[in-house]
């Protein structure tokens, strides 16, 4: 009994030791490439978007930039989609996505300006990063890279030098606990090469002088659908609930080079705790820290005030009875309504005129005199 | 441009140059076997040259230089490294006040005098505190030992009102004789809802030892222990991960926003009422009042319906209840925060309390902790976030009416609950008391006064040190990263920051706590802006190869023949001196 009781209390200490002493987690996920074929790009930001959020992080902790518009481009065949599956199979856009930066306001500009805080004061609150020293923040980028630099919007580039300046910005100012980089794009290993803050762990979908490739290409829409290492990613994440103790050495196996012919790389040295003790969870979902309430102060009941505010509050309830509303709109009738049956109209001018043309052109092709053969 | 020897376009402008000749000794005719004869449009051309290189150096690069650089308006660095090695003296004055039994008739001779005690906190930070107690002993003027002589200690603190409030951060402490009946039998002292505390007296040679231990223990309790400081400075201490959890108070900020909301999941069986605006009113305000100095205080309040916890309650058939075990309370919050609306609050740090009356296919609905017992205040919270408490209707409200139920919110339950958690939240814990101390019922707001002046105490220490770090790390950042435009109202912002720490650290060493609080807000607020002015966005990173790339282009065409002609020059006039020296 006395050794089950030392392994239970060394036991719990343990799992407080390893435990991330985070608070609150935030996202920020960046999708940098416009036009039509860039399809993939904003399909891959849009699949770790809903997994966050179905693993808890809520909408006013998602930093969500997309630099196009694809659900709504003129050239996409099923608008109001995204889709992350062949076949069309998973709508990553569906009902509740908010893009807090859209279209030209993704800038290296501004997403330098949401890491580091340096944001004007007119910015609305859903478009800033409010993270403290306590915030687990995962970063995801994709888009078009090289070695040493990704672009944005074909028109501007960020380098790893100004990105490992920001963290190091960020970490100065404690605006993390610890940082989790993702970046799905040609050469993304160069883009972390140069980070030098602590707390950071990187991960990328191929080595410097590798490509990264896309996953699959769908006929019906013509472009492809997502790149292979996130669409390996979102298949390990889509096996994550809020419970689960998978850990970080699970997502590091995600995409081996049979699947995905480039080599997923990652940097785990200025990281303190170890990535088998990191579970998924303390980046990609959100997990309170809760204490039981056990204490209360004791209050002087002051019955006089009580009483007199509930009977005003029933006088005001008798009042409000006899107010009935009028049904504007008798949902139930339409609800239950039987389809009607249509007239028939006789065709319209249009489909009479092309016919008249139709059988015009064929008697001048083959002249009326061969008609009484027909007749 | 020599190599044209003046035919350029140099010998068609230099008019002036005609007379290039005079003040010249002729050259003699043996040097013309060693270079080209020297010609007055030779001459011409080398003093063009010579004078193409002159502006292009002296005017030119100056220029150059002058306008590609940054406007940096100039800060204080080396004052911001001194604040770093800041010593903090925290002065905590105490009167002591003695009556006539409490101590032997010599040491009362000895009255009145100050001692003063000094301690440094040992914590890892790079400012060194030093906690020092200053304590004026004084005999008791006379109403005070009328008052000391009544029957109970309430009585007496009625009497003792002083006219005007003591200042914050001060104490008064009372010493009465041993066998006095103010205090219980057993109970040494005894710390009073305002800023004063009764201690017993001894009769002995070390009395005022004794008595000055005795003293100094209650007034570490009332004002400042080393965990109310670490418990500050938490953020800037080396990760601690035994105890980390439990310091999570929230973070020092100009205000806070506070967000009442009542969850109702099933309108159509409960009519649910509460009475928020006479709750907030009675309880709620007075205790914001009292917290007034520590920041702005904004309330409000909704009611949400149709809204569900993300958690399906297990049902326990022992007790025929529903309940909610302690693993799965972390997954309660997630699906209701994004519908209480509170990032679009206010800037400020916003704490959310939630009523939820459960719907009736889960009701009555217990919190277990960890044992499985069920929690007396079924409420939890959760640090830096606010708190959640679940209110089950009374199951005699069932029996008589139709659905659905009205059912009236006891407000007094709830508010009693709430306030204790947003304690906790500020970090207002139960202090440290001494041994056989007896602690006063709380006032009615729920906070006593000194337990504020704790606060503030807190609170100043966190503002000076975050407001260090971060113009420590300002400086940092823009003395390695050369290209950043420094304007003048960033610099303001520095040296007024800079000025209101200094400030702050010189009212803590003279014990006046309002003022210094005050000071270490402006400390802080004025170092944020700084830091965060968004004109100190550094985008424009140009590795070198890149300057190459930009320069090479303008100045190449430019340098290469103005070079080339000076090293002709020079390789001539080198070669004629040495002719000069062979011929005299």
């Amino acid at each position: 009994m006395w050794a089950s009781f030392i392994c239970w209390w060394t036991q719990d200490q343990a799992e407080q030791f390893f435990r991330s002493g985070h608070t609150n987690n935030w996202a920020v996920l960046v999708c940098t490439s416009r036009f039509w074929f860039n399809y993939r790009h904003v399909a891959n930001t849009l699949s770790v978007y809903r997994s966050v959020k179905r693993l808890g992080i809520p909408d006013s902790h998602i930093v969500l930039m997309l630099a196009d518009d694809m659900a709504c481009n003129p050239r996409n065949p099923k608008p109001a989609t995204v889709f992350s599956h062949k076949n069309m199979e998973l709508n990553v856009y569906g009902d509740d996505v908010e893009v807090d930066y859209r279209s030209y306001e993704v800038t290296v500009e501004n997403f330098l300006r949401v890491l580091t805080g340096r944001i004007p004061p007119s910015t609305p609150r859903s478009k800033r990063l409010l993270s403290d020293d306590r915030s687990n923040i995962l970063i995801y980028m994709t888009g078009h890279g090289g070695n040493g630099f990704l672009k944005f919007q074909d028109s501007e580039e960020i380098t790893n030098i100004e990105l490992a300046d920001a963290f190091e910005q960020m970490w100065q100012k404690r605006r993390y606990n610890e940082l989790l980089f993702i970046i799905d794009t040609c050469q993304g290993a160069s883009m972390y090469e140069r980070f030098y803050s602590p707390n950071i762990m990187a991960l990328a979908s191929s080595q410097v002088g590798e490509d990264s490739l896309s996953h699959q290409p769908d006929p019906a829409i013509g472009v492809h659908l997502m790149d292979r290492y996130t669409f390996y990613v979102l298949e390990f994440l889509e096996e994550i609930n809020p419970d689960s103790q998978t850990n970080m050495n699970d997502l590091f196996q995600v995409c081996p080079k049979s699947l995905c012919v480039s080599t997923p790389g990652h940097r785990t040295d200025l990281f303190q705790r170890d990535p088998k003790n990191v579970l998924i969870t303390d980046f990609f979902g959100s997990v309170r820290k809760v204490e039981i309430t056990t204490e209360t102060i004791s209050l002087q009941r002051d019955s006089g005030i009580m009483e007199s505010s509930h009977e005003e509050g029933q006088r005001d309830e008798e009042l409000m009875e006899p107010l009935k509303y009028a049904e504007q709109l008798p949902v139930a009738q339409i609800i239950h309504q039987k389809p009607k049956l249509k007239d028939w109209h006789p065709p319209g001018g249009f489909i009479l005129g092309l016919w008249a043309l139709i059988i015009m052109v064929f008697f001048k092709t083959y002249g009326i005199k061969h008609m009484k053969f027909i007749f | 441009m020599l190599t044209n020897a003046g035919r350029g376009p140099l010998g068609a402008g230099c008019l002036g140059f005609s007379a290039s000749g005079v003040g010249r000794a002729p050259v003699s005719v043996s040097s013309a076997s060693v270079g080209p004869p020297v010609t007055p449009e030779v001459v011409r051309g080398k003093r063009a040259a010579l004078f193409f290189a002159a502006v292009a150096i002296v005017l030119g690069l100056p220029l150059w230089w002058k306008t590609t650089e940054t406007y940096r308006a100039s800060l204080p660095y080396s004052e911001i490294s001194e604040l770093n090695a800041l010593q903090l003296r925290l002065r905590v004055p105490v009167t002591v006040v003695f009556t006539r039994e409490s101590v032997p008739l010599d040491d009362q001779e000895k009255l009145p005098f100050t001692v003063v005690r000094e301690r440094e906190i040992p914590l890892k930070y790079k400012m060194k505190i030093k906690c020092r107690f200053q304590k004026a002993y004084r005999r008791a003027f006379d109403h005070e030992e009328e008052a000391l002589s009544s029957g109970n200690v309430q009585e007496a603190e009625a009497m003792l009102t002083v006219p005007q409030e003591q200042a914050e951060g001060s104490l008064t402490m009372y010493v009465i004789s041993e066998r006095s009946s103010l205090l219980p039998q057993d109970t040494m002292s005894y710390i009073g809802p305002k800023r004063t505390a009764v201690v017993r007296g001894i009769m002995h040679r070390e009395a005022f030892n004794i008595i000055g231990r005795r003293i100094i223990q209650v007034a570490q309790a009332m004002s400042l222990t080393e965990d109310v400081l670490a418990a500050a400075l938490a953020d800037h201490l080396p990760e601690d991960k035994w105890s980390s959890d439990k310091r999570r108070p929230l973070k020092s900020s100009l205000g806070y926003e506070i967000t009442f909301s009542l969850l109702n999941p099933d309108p159509k069986s409960h009519s649910v009422h509460w009475d928020i605006e006479g709750a907030v009113r009675q309880y709620v305000q007075p205790f914001l009042n009292a917290l007034s100095a520590a920041g702005n205080f904004s309330v409000d309040s909704q009611i949400l319906y149709y809204a569900m916890l993300g958690v399906n309650p297990r049902f326990d058939p022992t007790s025929s209840s529903y309940y909610l075990d302690t693993h799965s309370l972390p997954h309660v919050i997630n699906p209701v925060e994004s519908r209480l609306g509170s990032s679009a609050a206010s800037l400020y740090p916003v704490l959310n309390f939630l009523l939820y009356v459960p719907e009736l296919a889960h009701s009555p609905l217990y919190i277990q902790d960890k044992d499985g017992a069920p929690v007396a205040t079924n409420a939890f919270h959760s640090p830096r976030w606010g708190g959640i408490m679940v209110y089950n209707v009374d199951s005699k409200a069932y029996n008589a009416s139709e659905l659905p139920v009205r059912v009236e919110v006891d407000m007094v339950r709830v508010m009693e609950v709430f306030l204790a958690q947003l304690r906790l939240l500020f970090g207002i814990a139960q202090p440290q008391v001494p041994p056989k101390c007896l602690l006063s019922g709380p006032k009615s707001e729920g906070l006593m006064t000194w337990e504020l002046d704790r606060l503030l105490w807190a609170r100043s220490v966190e503002n000076l040190a975050t407001a260090t770090t971060t113009l420590t790390s300002l400086a940092q950042l823009l003395g390695k990263i050369s290209n950043i435009v420094i304007k003048d109202d960033v610099a303001s912002e520095v040296y007024s920051a800079v000025a209101a720490v200094q400030k702050a650290a010189e009212e803590l060493a003279s014990g006046h706590l309002a003022s210094a609080f005050v000071a270490s807000q402006e400390a802080v607020m004025s170092s944020e802006r700084a830091f965060f002015d968004p004109s100190l966005l550094h985008l424009l990173y140009f590795p070198d190869d890149q300057k190459f790339a930009i320069y090479i282009p303008l100045f190449l065409p430019m340098a290469v023949p103005i070079l080339l002609s000076l090293v002709k020059i020079f390789l001539e006039t080198r070669k004629s001196w040495k002719n000069l020296e062979k011929t005299d």
